[in-house]
């Protein structure tokens, strides 16, 4: 935490989406930071607002959404970056992998092709040149016959293949950061482990900062240094991925461990804790998951517990231990 | 491509082949004696009997298709009853000029409708999407006999800029090019123009708004290309689809311009169909209805072809 050069640090992060009839309050004050060749698993259900962090680090939300806070990345303030600069940070310093690479490519471009327009939008290369680059990427990320395969349209490949060219294309400026938003949850199980394995590799190989996005704490505990605890906006425990494992402080984390223990053998990535996540255009005034939480006392539902710091590393936002 | 292209013009056959019968069957459905509009009505019945085996109506009605059919596979549509010139001839200058009047009017309806059309989905929601959709909503909805004799008011008849009707110089079938022909061709392209240029606004409208919308371009976005970029992208993705419907609407506008046609005496394929019904002339009447049919399928085999050419996912699924 006291690292003096993040990667990437992010500061009191809130996101209000202004455009339906009410403030959709998706992000309210996450701070996270992220180390050099460092993976932290940003960990929660689905609707959490994990992917909306992930779209802020990049600025790409639909215009007249509100950002505030800060966020650094590589040493850049990422909220005050011009048009041109944020076009200058996507892709060679920051980049992403979708959840859905079938929607995430364009149907009626070759491969090959957007792996080159990307090479060919941030550096002066030929396209002969990009051409090679992009072999080369499709050969990194173990695709079989890379040759035949850049000349292939998205709608002729497999989800985990696709997958694979998504990660060449995120790969193809050199970034430091990768943002990997749920990258295995729309595969089956078997091609996801191997998708796992293929970033966790990359991942040493580049020595990339990483923010893996996952509602799967397996898969957390699978890839992640750190995992941060993501509920209705907020982040609510922080910690290596032992302590959050072992020994999980929050309630919320303790139901989502408690879940999976339970589903164990089904297999299923269905999170049972009793409830539903509240409605962000209406946020609880207190703690946000006090009406679900087993614990809960008077005070949860009046004021919102501050994330402090608990053990080696870890941070918790929770009465029980403010 | 190539199979594709050949696969489906099989498909082609029996459509060319129905729609030939439902011509053929137009002047036995027709109320009257065919015969009746080429005699006089006080002919001999041995004149008439005569006739009727000349025109080979004696015999039954699938020969008497066969036969007509295979002349009109020959090039020999009859011959016109108020010409008397042949019928093939007749359709094909108005063919070009129709051809030439559609081919202006789309080209002028989709550049505007196009640019109109990616305006309003860029900015949809804004006032640029309000006035794009409202030039058009006015397009689609105002009548053309209307709009075309507004344009002759103002253009014609108090500026004197443009002529209000004819076909060119010397009542020419406009197979020459040049100011002096192009001049006459203006008032009844941008009339006809108006219909297409607003579908097309509108499909491209939606099109792009929902391009726009899907996750690889904000995928695009997040690899740093640059508005631009982003925008030949979504202009790629749309193209299959507008460039079809364009296609479908130069098709409706080679066989539906009998209004425009009319209001401007130009001379094709719509003049010469309300020419023929007022003179009851079933020969150009049946010939040219066939020749519009037949039209009107290879349009749309011809926008199949070229969108499966240029939308991968279209033939290989
Ligand atoms: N562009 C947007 N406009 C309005 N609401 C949005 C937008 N993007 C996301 N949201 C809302 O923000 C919340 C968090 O979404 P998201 O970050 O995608 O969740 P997840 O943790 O599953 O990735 C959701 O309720 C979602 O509906
Ligand atoms: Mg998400």
């Amino acid at each position: 935490m006291t690292d003096p050069a993040p990667m990437i640090d992010i500061r009191n992060l809130s996101v209000t989406f202004n455009r339906g009839r009410k403030p959709v309050k998706a992000v309210n004050g996450v701070s996270l930071s992220v180390r050099p060749g460092e993976v932290v698993a940003l960990l929660g259900e689905s609707g959490s607002g994990k992917s909306v962090t992930m779209r802020s680090l990049l600025r790409l939300h639909p215009a007249g959404t509100t950002i505030e806070g800060t966020m650094t990345v590589a040493g850049r303030d990422v909220t005050g970056l011009s048009k041109r600069e944020l076009g200058d940070l996507r892709g060679p310093i920051v980049s992403m992998v979708f959840q859905e690479p079938r929607l995430a490519l364009d149907p009626v471009y070759t491969l090959g092709r957007q792996i080159e327009e990307t090479i060919m939008r941030h550096e002066k290369v030929s396209r002969a040149e990009a051409s090679a680059r992009a072999l080369a990427l499709f050969r990194k990320v173990r695709i079989p016959s890379p040759e035949r395969r850049l000349k292939n349209y998205p709608h002729e490949m497999s989800g985990g293949m696709l997958q694979r060219s998504m990660i060449a294309m995120a790969l193809a400026c050199n970034p430091k950061v990768l943002l990997a938003d749920e990258p295995t949850t729309a595969l089956d199980a078997t091609v996801q482990i191997q998708i796992l394995l293929l970033i966790r590799d990359l991942q040493r190989e580049y020595g990339l900062s990483v923010i893996f996005v996952t509602h799967d704490i397996g898969v957390a505990a699978e890839v992640a240094d750190r995992i941060a605890v993501m509920y209705a906006g907020r982040i609510v425990e922080e910690g290596t991925v032992s302590e959050i494992i072992h020994a999980p402080k929050h309630p919320y984390t303790q139901g989502l461990l408690g879940a999976r223990v339970e589903l164990a053998h089904g297999r299923d990535r269905l999170i049972t804790i009793p409830g539903a996540p509240p409605d962000l255009t209406n946020m609880p005034s207190g703690c946000a998951f006090s009406p679900r939480c087993p614990v809960a006392s008077e005070p949860c539902h009046t004021r919102v517990p501050e994330l402090v710091s608990q053990g080696e590393a870890g941070r918790v936002a929770c009465i029980q231990y403010a | 491509m190539l199979a594709y292209g050949l696969k489906r013009l099989l498909h082609v056959i029996p459509v060319a082949i129905g729609v030939s019968i439902v011509c053929f069957m137009l002047i036995h459905i027709a109320p009257g004696d065919p015969l009746a509009a080429i005699l006089p009505s006080d002919a001999s019945a041995e004149l008439q009997a005569e006739m009727r085996s000349f025109y080979g109506l004696d015999k039954p009605l699938p020969v008497q298709y066969a036969l007509w059919a295979w002349r009109a596979l020959h090039g020999d549509l009859g011959v016109s009853i108020a010409s008397g010139r042949p019928v093939l001839g007749e359709i094909l200058s108005a063919s070009i000029n129709s051809i030439i009047l559609a081919v202006a009017a789309t080209m002028i309806g989709f550049t505007f409708g196009a640019v109109l059309g990616f305006l309003a989905g860029v900015f949809r929601g804004t006032w640029i999407d309000r006035i794009a959709s409202a030039i058009s909503m006015i397009g689609v909805s105002v009548p053309h006999y209307w709009l075309g004799m507004v344009l002759v008011i103002v253009f014609s008849v108090r500026l004197g800029w443009l002529p209000a009707m004819g076909g060119g110089p010397g009542g020419s079938d406009g197979k020459a090019v040049g100011w002096d022909y192009l001049r006459y061709l203006i008032l009844p392209a941008i009339t006809m123009s108006v219909i297409p240029m607003g579908i097309i606004a509108r499909t491209i409208r939606s099109l792009v708004a929902d391009i726009l919308a899907q996750d690889f371009t904000q995928a695009l976005a997040a690899k740093g290309l640059l508005t631009g970029q982003i925008m030949r992208h979504v202009i790629r993705n749309a193209a299959p689809t507008a460039i079809s419907v364009m296609g479908l609407q130069l098709g409706y506008l080679l066989g539906g311009s009998i209004l425009i046609e009319t209001v401007f005496s130009w001379p094709g394929t719509g003049f010469l169909l309300n020419g023929a019904i007022f003179s009851r002339d079933l020969p150009v009447l049946q010939g040219t209805i066939l020749v519009l049919a037949m039209f009107f399928v290879l349009v749309n085999l011809v926008v199949d072809v070229l969108q499966s050419a240029i939308d991968p996912r279209i033939q290989r699924s």
